[in-house]
This record gives structure tokens, C-alpha cells and sequence, in this order.
């Protein structure tokens, strides 16, 4: 095992999820690439190879504007998650670029003290692996389940 | 019915009050069961296009009541309750795929793709002994078969024979605008469920109330998607319940309104990095950008410029709804048009930048309204009437929904 890659992976995760955990929303672009593609669909959408997103952008200004709609126009009561990222799998796929595959949890806690789990499912993503910082090439977030409670504002 | 709803009487000013006992009251969720999705209505059950081929089925709701929805063997299309003649198990448990014949797990009984009982296990017994009565009539516990009616590619159900055709039930304006999106094949672009925490006529409500579209949702107005001073209007059709409002973007650019009268969803800095998602295509070449149109009592059919979608919004208790997207675009799709659609569903379904809000909204309302059951909302913008209406600074469909309510109802 590339142990070296395998921290260099769970690093980027950590730094991210943190990043959302920390409602530090503005610094979310800047884990992907200038073109780098985001979107989360469900399980049932990716195994039956259809191609609808909750969320899709194909570019860091689309993520921009995603987190300036959260800050400045949608209406949503105050909320934070709690990720848990895991059993992340590594491979090479060449000098530059990795795959990683790894679960996750989001534990949803609202400003009224109720918390819940509100999304599992997986990380799909390809980094680049730059000399000063990796980023994500794509990121697909796929949920295990159809449904969505009440509404989905911060990224997973 | 007992003795405390038996007491519920309308307010009397008629529709332009709805009290809140409405979304809250155990007894009228169970009448409405019984009257409305048992009654006689049309209840979506989703596109043709998801059972494009004999012996393809999936299972979905008409109210609580668990359906199958199947294309039987000759291709024509059936509804049944997901029921078991025997002891009322599910018959069938996956959401969707294709079959022959339905086999009940619990003691092995089949059906046809019509619902109708082909097999009883061990009918006659087994070498003499034990077996049904040689008089025994199962069938007579058969599950319900509801009638269906497709229209430009939906798919509806009654299980009432007095349900008027599914045209001349939404009227000719909204059908010739269910006509006009549902205009050539449609293919599938995949779905997805929100769980809202609000009775089902606090969201069916949202969807026809046109007065909140810009008010509520910031994204809407800063980008005139659709404000209140473009060219537009409002059909109610039907018995009122079903509805059509319509938007003509690009008709305002110096209308000013919304900034003279200071309201909080106009935001003058903010700007889109990426606006090439909301550069749409006039495929329908009638100038209209956004139309939004409902029929009664849970079915959904959005147009947002070049994002297509149905909406099945299906009662779960008093006070949940599950909502059923189901995206799709046309057969003749090209690549870069099925990504525009791709891209412009960033505007709906739970991370919607125009339809977040409202997942949220009618929670708040059925949170806001615990205390008042004796309350009511207050329903008289645009006036106290049910009629089409060229303002969309109305509440005529939110009234229209109540006048076919409460004649369903009996309220």
C-alpha cells in the first residue's frame, strides 16, 4: 500500500468535511479544481445509470455560487452536520491522479437541538494530486436513500 | 367520525378561511382517505415512460393505499392495491422491475399482471389432506382494481366509477397545457423523495399559492425568473382544485416594484459566477418560462424554463407528505440540451435554489398553527372568488383547492 497517498487522501477528506462541519462554506470551492465537478444523486439514480443530480456544478464558479445563494438569497433554518468519513479505498491511476472510494455519515443537528442522521452513502471522487495541495477533479456524493428530509442546503 | 370533528364546521366566510383543525385532525385525515384519494379523483401514479414494456411494474400510493402499477402482457396498463386476497400482505415488494406473474411471499399466492388471483397454494390440499373448501371464493377478497386513465404520457387512477374523464375533470385550459409540456416522448432523467414535515395541503397549497413564488424565494426575484410585474396569469380549472399559472420572463427589465417597496427578496449585489445555467432555450417558442401547473389532489407538472419534472405528493400521517420528483426530458433530446435540463434541476427538488424554501415553509405553518386549531388562515388576496386571473398577486388557486375540497369533503 502507497501509505503516503492513503494519508494524502484521508487528509483532503478531513480538511474537508471539516471545512463544512465549521460552516466555513467559502473555503468549499477551493477544494476542487477550476473545472472540477460536484453533484450528489441517490443510489437508485447511479446504479440505474440515470443522470439527474440533487446538486451539480461543473466548475469552482458554480460551487461559488452555490454557497453565495446559501448566504445571501435561500431561506433555511440555522443547521449544522456532523460528518464521519470512512473506510476510505485508494488507487493510482496515474503520476497526477487518484480514485478514492470512502462512506460517509452526516448527522444533521438543527438550532433547535434535534439532531438526526440525515445522509449516509458514499464518496466517489478523482484528486489531483498537485505539489503543494490536492483537490478534487470530481466529486460524486452518493446517498443510499431516495429521500431527503425537509430540504438540503449545506453540501455533503 | 367522532364527536369532536363532527363539530369541525367551515368558518363561514367560505374559502377565503381554512382552519387549521384542516391539517391537523385525525378524523378528517381519515375522511379524506375515504372521499378523496378512495373517492372520485384522478391520483397520479407516474409517467408511461417508466413502464415502457410488457410486464414491467412499480409500486407507488393512491392516499395511504399501496398500488401496483403494470403494463400487463398485451401492453395495457393496470393499477390494483398492493394487497394479498389472503391475508392482505403486500403482494409486492420492490419499487419497480418486470415480471410475469406477482407472487404474495407470505403463502406463495399469485396474480396476473391485472391483479386478478391465478394460484392458491395448496388449493386442494396435499395428497387428500387439509386444502381450501371446494366452495371456498378467495377471489372475493381480491385486491381492489382502480381505473386508469393516461393523458399525453401520465398516468392516473380512480377506484370511483363516478370520476368524470381525466379531461373534462382538469378542464380544457389546464389540459391543453398538460398538452403543451407533455408534447413528444419524454425519457426519464432519474428522481428523488423529500420528506416534508407538513400535512399534504400545506404543500399542495404552496404550489398554487403564486403570490409567495417571488416573495419566498430570493432566487426567483434577483434574477427575474419571475416577478410579479412580468406578463403572466392564473387558470383554475376543473372543480377548482386544478390549476395553471404561467410566467413570461424578459418582460420587466426596468420594473422597479419590488425595490421600491422595499421587500426583502430583492438583493441588488448579488450576481451568479456561472450564469450560463440559466440561459434557457424557448423550446416551446410561446415566450413562457415557467409554468407550474397542478391537479387535484397531489399531482405536480413544472416547467422551469428547460427543467422538466412530476411531482407525486403523497399524504404520510397528518403531518408528513412525501414528495416524489421524477425529472425527465424529451426523446429527442441532443447531449447539450439533457445537460441544460441536468444543470437548471439545481433549481428544484430538496436543494432547489427556487424550491428549498418551501420544504421548510409549510413546516413552519404546521408548527406555527399547534396551538390555534381553532384558528384559520387568512386566504382574500386577488379577491374572494375562484377564477382565472391575469395577477399573480392572488390566492384564486389556493381558493379553488378549497372549494374542491370541501365539496369532496362534505365540509
Amino acid at each position: 500500500m502507497d501509505v503516503e497517498l492513503q494519508l494524502t487522501v484521508e487528509n483532503l477528506l478531513a480538511r474537508y468535511v471539516h471545512a463544512l462541519d465549521d460552516d466555513r462554506l467559502e473555503d468549499w470551492p477551493g477544494f476542487f479544481s477550476e473545472k472540477g465537478r460536484y453533484r450528489i444523486t441517490t443510489a437508485e439514480n447511479y446504479e440505474r445509470g440515470l443522470p439527474l443530480s440533487i446538486i451539480y456544478a461543473d466548475s469552482r464558479a458554480m460551487l461559488a455560487d452555490r454557497v453565495s445563494a446559501l448566504r445571501h438569497a435561500n431561506i433555511y433554518e440555522a443547521q449544522r452536520y456532523r460528518h464521519t468519513v470512512s473506510s476510505t479505498l485508494v488507487e493510482r491511476v496515474g503520476a497526477s491522479t487518484a480514485r478514492a472510494t470512502s462512506n460517509f455519515q452526516a448527522v444533521r443537528i438543527m438550532h433547535t437541538g434535534e439532531s438526526m442522521l440525515f445522509a449516509s452513502g458514499r464518496y466517489l471522487d478523482r484528486i489531483r494530486l498537485n505539489a503543494k495541495a490536492p483537490c478534487f477533479e470530481e466529486k460524486i456524493v452518493v446517498i443510499d436513500s431516495r429521500s431527503v428530509d425537509t430540504l438540503l442546503a449545506i453540501p455533503l | 367520525m367522532s364527536a369532536a370533528s363532527e363539530s369541525r364546521a367551515w368558518p363561514a366566510e367560505g374559502v377565503t378561511r381554512v382552519p387549521y383543525w384542516v391539517y391537523q385532525d385525525e378524523d378528517i385525515y381519515a375522511r379524506e382517505q375515504e372521499r378523496i384519494y378512495r373517492g372520485a379523483t384522478w391520483n397520479f401514479l407516474g409517467l408511461e415512460a417508466e413502464l415502457p414494456d410488457p410486464g414491467d411494474f412499480k409500486t407507488t400510493f393512491v392516499g395511504e393505499m399501496p398500488v401496483v402499477v403494470s403494463r400487463d402482457l398485451q401492453g395495457a396498463l393496470r393499477c390494483f392495491e398492493n394487497r394479498c386476497a389472503h391475508r392482505g400482505a403486500l403482494l409486492c415488494l420492490k419499487g419497480s422491475g418486470n415480471t410475469k406473474e406477482i407472487t404474495c411471499i407470505y403463502h406463495n399466492w399469485t396474480y396476473d399482471l391485472e391483479g386478478n388471483l391465478t394460484g392458491v397454494a395448496f388449493r386442494r390440499g396435499v395428497r387428500g389432506l387439509g386444502g381450501m373448501p371446494a366452495d371456498a371464493r378467495p377471489e372475493s377478497e381480491a385486491p381492489r382494481k382502480l381505473r386508469v386513465a393516461t393523458f399525453c404520457g401520465l398516468m392516473f387512477a380512480t377506484l370511483s366509477e363516478a370520476t368524470p374523464s381525466i379531461e373534462q375533470y382538469v378542464g380544457p385550459e389546464v389540459a391543453a397545457k398538460i398538452r403543451r409540456v407533455m408534447k413528444e416522448p419524454v425519457k426519464l432523467l432519474g428522481g428523488y423523495s423529500q420528506a416534508l414535515p407538513s400535512n399534504w395541503k400545506l404543500y399542495f397549497e404552496n404550489v398554487k399559492d403564486t403570490y409567495h413564488a417571488s416573495l419566498l424565494h430570493l432566487f426567483f426575484s434577483t434574477f427575474r425568473l419571475n416577478r410579479l410585474e412580468q406578463k403572466g396569469g392564473v387558470i383554475v380549472g376543473g372543480e377548482g382544485g386544478s390549476h395553471v399559472s404561467f410566467t413570461m420572463m424578459k418582460t420587466d427589465l426596468a420594473g422597479d416594484e419590488y425595490e421600491r417597496a422595499g421587500m426583502r427578496s430583492v438583493s441588488g449585489g448579488y450576481r451568479l459566477e456561472a450564469p450560463q445555467m440559466l440561459e434557457s432555450v424557448d423550446e416551446f417558442g410561446d415566450g413562457v418560462t415557467l409554468q407550474i401547473l397542478t391537479v387535484f389532489p397531489g399531482f405536480v407538472l413544472q416547467q422551469i424554463m428547460n427543467c422538466l419534472a412530476v411531482r407525486q405528493v403523497l399524504p404520510k400521517g397528518v403531518a408528513g407528505t412525501e414528495l416524489v420528483w421524477t425529472a425527465f426530458g424529451y426523446v429527442s433530446d441532443d447531449e447539450r440540451m439533457t445537460e441544460l435540463r441536468l444543470k437548471q434541476s439545481n433549481l428544484v427538488g430538496p436543494a432547489g435554489y427556487i424550491s428549498l424554501e418551501d420544504g421548510a415553509a409549510t413546516g413552519f405553518v404546521q408548527r406555527g398553527v399547534a396551538g390555534a386549531s381553532a384558528r384559520a388562515s387568512v386566504v382574500e388576496m386577488g379577491g374572494r372568488g375562484v377564477e382565472s386571473n391575469e395577477s399573480r398577486v392572488t390566492e384564486t388557486s389556493v381558493r379553488g383547492l378549497w372549494q374542491q375540497y370541501r365539496r369532496h369533503m362534505g365540509l
